[in-house]
């Protein structure tokens, strides 16, 4: 099976410019509390959301956006959702950590690990309901050390649950490098309990297709779980607004702040010795020059994809054009024409 | 008379405990992102005293319990309290009842902090109290404060005190927690943060504040509004709107809600006979209830309302607004006992 690529181009660039439109409002004060951004993830979550069928459930965690834009949910609702707004996808009262659409068997938790207990229960009713249906779940490397998410594998591996455990490793967990926390090898521990696993460049978007359909197949013929680790971005940081990124993009101004009450505690009286202060102050430079890490431009899958559909540049372009069009009726749609959405 | 200085609520809570840490070098602090979150204390007591844990609330929770009956004084955070479902067990089943397992041999000394509390408009999942369901459990102490102040005289006093406290500091009088989850950097949203609450006068060496006393804020005649944490401020603002139509309203601070301050709730009951209690936690079997159960136990008589939440907290920030409790329901509370 060969994917289409241009299809695949169509739903993460529209993902991607209706996240960037996100990012404007969020910063405009139009969206209010945290916003995580789908932002670097979208190839993996296309690959594995177009070939989901009618009947299949995703379990989503705090970057929801990307996998229900691309599984068909309104545009206009779902970014309605967001501002708040009475007919939004829920009415205003979810926000977008908190997303559900029982047409699409989707429903999303900001509480880090519980898309997998949410799958394995969609799972389980596909299995009783809809048989040769499936459940996914979406969630990032830290999560992997959440109980609730281990004890998931095992049910969906010891029930012969058709779950696809999808791992989107950006090897962040906000500011904590997710391998200082972490025991062993992820790919060997979701092995451990039994199922297929495969591991994919999340930059690559044929890759990624490519792991999806075989994973799915998987999934769903033999009624088993997969685990699929995606390597993955996340070119906005953890959440818009993030510290580290703000402090990481101007050290002088934002350090500015940080610095006084810093170096008044690293000289305080009484506490450990200066070997020990010294490494406490070396994390918090290195935690800041690294975490930039995540943000690798030259692995943008959105970029990488276009540079592999060069050549067709006035496709590419009407491609493009209808796109931004359309976020823009999207926006209007929502009483937001006049704001401008490539200033921030 | 110990020195005073202005710090906001956080940076008190930080500072009495960098105090105990660096007289005690048992104390120490575990935690997600605490690396970074108390990157301050970082820089004095280094990585193994302040140390970064995974994702996984439930085994560092509990070990925190079993690291304290160890002889550590581990101060666990479990970043914001609605997190804390996720590592129930060990507060429930073993923090809270070690002591009584034990026949009171064996102890818990371990502070659990964690930010609470809404207005910022994140969604139901991210600004929980739960204060209430927390106090529900024999066993465990928990403490609200209000004012930068009681913030650090009270991080210091669970610190040390033998048994399991639940520190819950509101986000919206802690500016770091604000920033990091409602405002991110922005100059375009706008939250109803009381200033009294954020910033205020703190004593250069911190002592502990004693738990379970509780601070009337102001004295009133004709009724006595109850409450902790962002609520006591409503109240005060409330009080005051109040004053205008010449009503007189005590605002007691209860600043902890186990143990509860039962002498000064009934000194003041008995002076103003009306009651209101007012709670951003949920409604149902809660805080409210309680307050007004041991009052009645008492043989007080007196008039009572309420104003809680009562549902899920909605994301969007004007119902949000209407479901916490705010001034306008406080006073239309006031008035309606006032009048019946
Ligand atoms: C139970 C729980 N603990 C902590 C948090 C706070 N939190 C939100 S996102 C996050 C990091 C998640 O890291 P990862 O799973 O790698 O996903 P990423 O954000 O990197 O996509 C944390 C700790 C939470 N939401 N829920
Ligand atoms: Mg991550």
């Amino acid at each position: 099976m060969q994917p289409d690529l241009w299809s695949l181009y169509r739903l993460m660039l529209y993902s991607r410019r209706f996240e960037e439109a996100v990012a404007a409002l969020w910063h405009a004060g139009h969206i209010s509390g945290e916003m995580h951004l789908g932002i670097g993830e979208e190839a993996i979550v296309a690959a594995v959301v177009s070939q989901l069928e009618d009947q299949d459930a995703m379990a989503l965690d705090h970057r929801g956006t990307p996998p229900l834009l691309m599984r068909g949910v309104d545009p206009v609702r779902l970014l309605l959702e967001f501002l708040g707004h009475p007919d939004g996808l829920c009415g205003g009262h979810g926000g977008h950590m908190h997303l559900f659409s029982v047409k699409h068997l989707s429903a999303s938790s900001g509480i880090v690990g519980a898309s997998g207990p949410s799958a394995v229960g969609f799972a389980l009713a596909a299995q009783h309901l809809r048989p040769g249906s499936v459940a996914v779940a979406f969630f990032g490397e830290g999560a992997l050390n959440q109980g609730m998410l281990m004890e998931s594998m095992n049910l969906a591996a010891a029930w012969h649950l058709p779950v696809l455990f999808v791992c989107k490793d950006n090897e962040w967990a906000i500011t904590t490098k997710s391998a200082t926390v972490t025991g062993g090898n992820l790919m060997n521990r979701a092995g451990s309990f039994g199922m297929k696993t495969m591991a994919v460049d999340g930059s690559d978007i044929e890759a990624c297709w490519q792991s999806a359909w075989e994973a799915l197949c998987q999934t769903r013929d033999n009624g088993e779980p997969v685990y699929l680790h995606a390597s993955c971005i996340h070119l906005e940081g953890h959440f818009l607004g993030d510290q580290l990124i703000r402090t990481s993009r101007h050290p002088v101004k934002e350090m500015r702040k940080m610095t006084g009450p810093l170096m008044r505690s690293f000289a305080k009286m009484h506490g450990s010795n200066v070997r020990k202060r010294m490494g406490g102050l070396r994390h918090i430079l290195a935690t800041i020059q690294n975490i930039r890490t995540q943000m690798s431009i030259k692995r943008d899958p959105v970029v990488i994809l276009r540079q592999k559909l060069h050549g067709e540049e006035l496709q590419l372009k009407l491609l493009e054009d209808k796109i931004d069009t359309e976020i823009e009726q999207v926006l209007e749609a929502c009483g937001l024409a006049d704001v401008k959405v490539n200033d921030e | 008379m110990n020195k005073v200085r202005t710090l906001e609520f956080d940076e008190a809570i930080d500072d009495a405990l960098g105090q105990a840490m660096a007289a005690n070098p048992r104390v120490m602090v575990i935690g997600e992102d605490v690396g970074m979150i108390r990157h301050n204390l970082l820089v004095r007591f280094g990585r193994e005293r302040i140390k970064s844990a995974p994702i996984s609330e439930s085994a560092f929770v509990g070990a925190g319990v079993t690291a304290a009956m160890a002889g550590l004084r581990p101060v666990v955070e479990v970043m914001i309290v609605d997190f804390i479902g996720v590592a129930m067990d060990a507060i429930l089943n073993h923090a809270a009842k070690i002591k009584s397992f034990s026949g009171g041999k064996w102890n818990v000394p371990m502070v659990v902090r964690a930010a609470c509390g809404g207005g910022y408009g994140d969604g139901g999942q991210h600004e929980q109290s739960l204060w209430g369901w927390l106090a529900h459990i024999p066993g465990l102490t928990v403490v609200v404060p209000s004012t930068p102040a009681d913030a650090g005289g009270l991080m210091l006093a669970a610190i040390e005190s033998d048994d399991p406290v639940i520190f819950l500091e509101h986000k919206l009088l802690s500016p770091s927690w604000l920033d990091f989850m409602g405002r991110g950097g922005r100059s375009t949203v706008e939250f109803d943060v009381p200033p009294t609450g954020t910033m205020g006068e703190c004593p250069k060496k911190w002592q502990p504040l004693a738990i379970g006393k509780a601070a009337c804020r102001r004295e009133g005649e004709d009724l006595t509004l109850v409450s902790v944490g962002v609520g006591v401020h409503r109240c005060l603002e409330a009080a005051q709107e109040l004053a205008k139509q010449r009503i007189s309203a005590s605002v007691l601070d209860l600043r902890s809600v186990v143990p509860l301050d039962k002498d000064i709730l009934y000194e003041q009951i008995l002076k103003t006979k009306r009651l209101i209690v007012v709670d951003e936690d949920y409604q149902g079997f809660g805080l409210s209830g309680e307050v007004a159960a041991v009052a009645l136990e008492s043989g007080l008589k007196f008039s009572f309302a309420r104003v809680c939440t009562k549902q899920t907290i909605p994301f969007t920030r004007h119902l949000e607004d209407q479901v916490l409790p705010n001034t306008q329901r406080i006073c239309a509370a006031s008035i309606a006992l006032m009048q019946n």
